[in-house]
């Protein structure tokens, strides 16, 4: 069960820090936690857990590929292996060592991507996955989870511990919309209604939900109605979820930061196009690649934001029939 | 090298390996002939005792692993754990069948006693690192043994596994390298010259050996001499024949798959069934070749 806060500020903690923190926690009851970096643990935030835990931390060096399938390996002798780096390099770069090592091999694996699309801000085009999703979307099995805030991530991270399975997730580093009351836990596949509306849904994931509440807001003052999804599992998809905002709204808006195709667009329409068609608006990256600037001036370049947002909404219940 | 009793039966393990993987092919007629004969020896010596495992419990926690990161060496392995008790060897007709337990590249979520899926080439080292690991987190008495092929060592992830095994003093792995100097394309001299593969491990700073790869004795001595070496990993490279023993293989550049006709895999048989019978009057009598 969740609850959503009143008002939507930034976390008091970065991801990181959380992220930390819960992964410490748990490995200090569970020994077979293992944590595996790739000459990133600066920026993972992982500095205490490599302190504290020195013989369950590996640094793989700057050899993703190599550390999915020590990854795999671990989880064959039992381990409960986590993996990070940027999600470029833990999606893209290593897209075979997932499929086959951990996936196809039926391991035990979670691997975290961090600095999802335009986060990824001054590191630019190299480092901004705009296709991290989408390039492991089609993998079978695998569950693929945009984390929302600290307070999902450290319930997620806690319930990762007993799942078994490959898991990917894309996850913020830093401060981000604390949307979640402390408490609230989360069901892996099943989308969270944040706001309820009558005329439109904004189907959204990661840091397009607080662009979504915001469009909400500005949509309300227009009379316009929309309700506001929290996607946040992008594999499986929920398709219950999707089926019912199409029949009680008429039309949707899908809002991500990545890339529409293979994205949460994609996969929202791929739902519903089998269940309850109606007109959809896909707000997210054009086929396009990544670039320097500052969060918000990538935001402004590739559309991503409540006025874009808005207009689609506006798009999509005009071609309601 | 004295040749002893042990020897002699370990002889006679390979060849009744090779024959076995002869006759496993044999009910499909194709397949990945050459790497599957040239690293029969290192099985027969590896499932002949020098691997721990326990056949009537594939799972045992405390065995040894291998993994057969050449994957599509997979005939050679199942023609083995067959012979060594793991499955009956009515099974082995199961190879490349839909629905079966036996596909052209190792599935450890199929075949009993596999302990590693593999086929995509250069994985298998990460994950042979990952069981090391694993082993030792666990303060577990065990090797993880990875087959290599030489042509597979054009992938890059061997290399990155290479420094990582290094790095780590990871005397858990033990690596085999099937030196049979031969590719899928052809010679690996022609295709892509790894130059001296020895030298190469020896630089990233693994214990190294190179031993003649069907003599299954010179690897037992090779693989006792690194289990000895703790603080470092192991690789043993293997100076093999691709295709050696198989009378249609051996010789032939193009024997990486194979398509062969009844009559060239019944002779290969024939010959093999003497083989085998030699290496049996041989280790009867107590005298070698």
């Amino acid at each position: 069960m969740f609850t959503v806060n009143e008002s939507f500020d930034k976390t008091p903690k970065m991801m990181r820090e959380i992220y930390c923190e819960t992964l410490t926690e748990l490995a200090q009851e569970n020994r077979n936690i293992v944590v595996l970096d790739a000459d990133l643990v600066s920026s993972s935030g992982m500095k205490p857990f490599f302190k504290q835990f020195p013989d369950r931390a590996i640094n793989c060096g700057v050899a993703e590929a190599n550390m999915i399938g020590i990854a795999a390996g671990l989880s064959a002798m039992g381990k409960i292996p986590f993996a990070h780096s940027f999600g470029c390099f833990a999606s893209r770069r290593v897209c075979d060592q997932i499929m086959i090592s951990a996936a196809y091999a039926q391991q035990n694996v979670r691997i975290i991507g961090t600095d999802p699309g335009v986060t990824a801000a001054y590191n630019g085009g190299t480092h901004m996955p705009f296709e991290d999703m989408g390039v492991l979307r089609s993998i079978p099995h695998i569950t693929l989870i945009e984390l929302t805030d600290t307070v999902m991530l450290a319930d997620i991270i806690k319930q990762l511990e007993k799942l078994y399975g490959v898991y990917y997730l894309r996850m913020a580093r830093k401060n981000v919309v604390s949307v979640y009351r402390e408490g609230s836990t989360f069901e892996i596949g099943r989308g969270n209604v944040l706001k309820d509306g009558r005329d439109v849904s904004i189907i959204a994931s990661g840091i397009m939900i607080g662009e979504a509440l915001k469009a909400a807001d500005m949509l309300r003052s227009e009379d316009i109605s929309a309700k506001v999804v929290d996607m946040f599992t992008w594999k499986p998809i929920d398709a219950e979820i999707i089926e019912y905002c199409a029949a009680t709204t008429g039309a949707l808006v899908t809002a991500e930061n990545h890339n529409v195709i293979g994205g949460l667009g994609s996969a929202v329409a791929e739902a519903l196009v089998q269940t309850h068609p109606v007109p959809i608006e896909m707000i997210g990256v054009k086929d396009r690649f990544g670039q320097v600037g500052t969060e918000d001036f990538l935001r402004e370049e590739y559309n991503l934001t409540a006025a874009a947002i808005v207009a689609a909404a506006k798009r999509a219940i005009s071609r309601k029939k | 090298m004295n040749i002893t009793k042990e020897t002699l039966e370990l002889r006679v393990v390979a060849e009744s390996i090779r024959l076995v993987t002869l006759q496993t092919l044999a009910h499909i007629g194709f397949g990945h002939v050459g790497g599957a004969m040239s690293i029969v020896e290192t099985l027969a010596v590896l499932y002949g005792g020098e691997l721990k495992c326990d056949p009537q419990n594939p799972d045992w926690d405390a065995r040894d692993r291998l993994v057969m990161s050449k994957g599509h060496a997979g005939p050679a392995l199942y023609a083995t754990l067959s012979l060594r008790g793991f499955f009956p060897k009515e099974m082995l007709k199961e190879l490349n069948q839909g629905g079966g337990r036996l596909p052209s590249h190792c599935d450890m979520n199929k075949t009993a006693g596999v302990d590693m899926t593999t086929g995509s080439l250069g994985q298998g080292i990460s994950t042979a690192i990952g069981l090391a690991l694993g082993m030792r987190l666990n303060k577990a008495n065990n090797y993880a043994y990875l087959v290599l092929g030489d042509g597979e060592c054009n992938e890059g992830q061997v290399w990155e596994g290479a420094i990582f095994a290094a790095h780590n003093k990871l005397g858990e792995l033990i690596t085999f390298v099937d030196w049979n100097k031969q590719q899928l394309d052809g010679y690996t001299k022609d295709i892509m010259d790894m130059g001296n593969v020895e030298e190469k491990f020896r630089a990233f700073g693994w214990h190294c050996q190179t031993v003649a790869g069907h003599e299954p004795e010179k690897i037992k001595a090779a693989i006792i001499e690194a289990k000895g070496v703790k603080d470092a990993p192991s690789v043993i490279i293997l100076d093999t024949i691709k295709g050696y023993g198989c009378s249609f293989a051996q010789g032939v550049e193009a024997n990486h798959h194979m398509n062969f006709t009844k009559e060239q895999m019944e002779e290969a048989i024939d010959i093999q069934v003497k083989r085998l019978e030699a290496a049996k009057t041989s280790a009867k009598e107590g005298k070698g070749e």
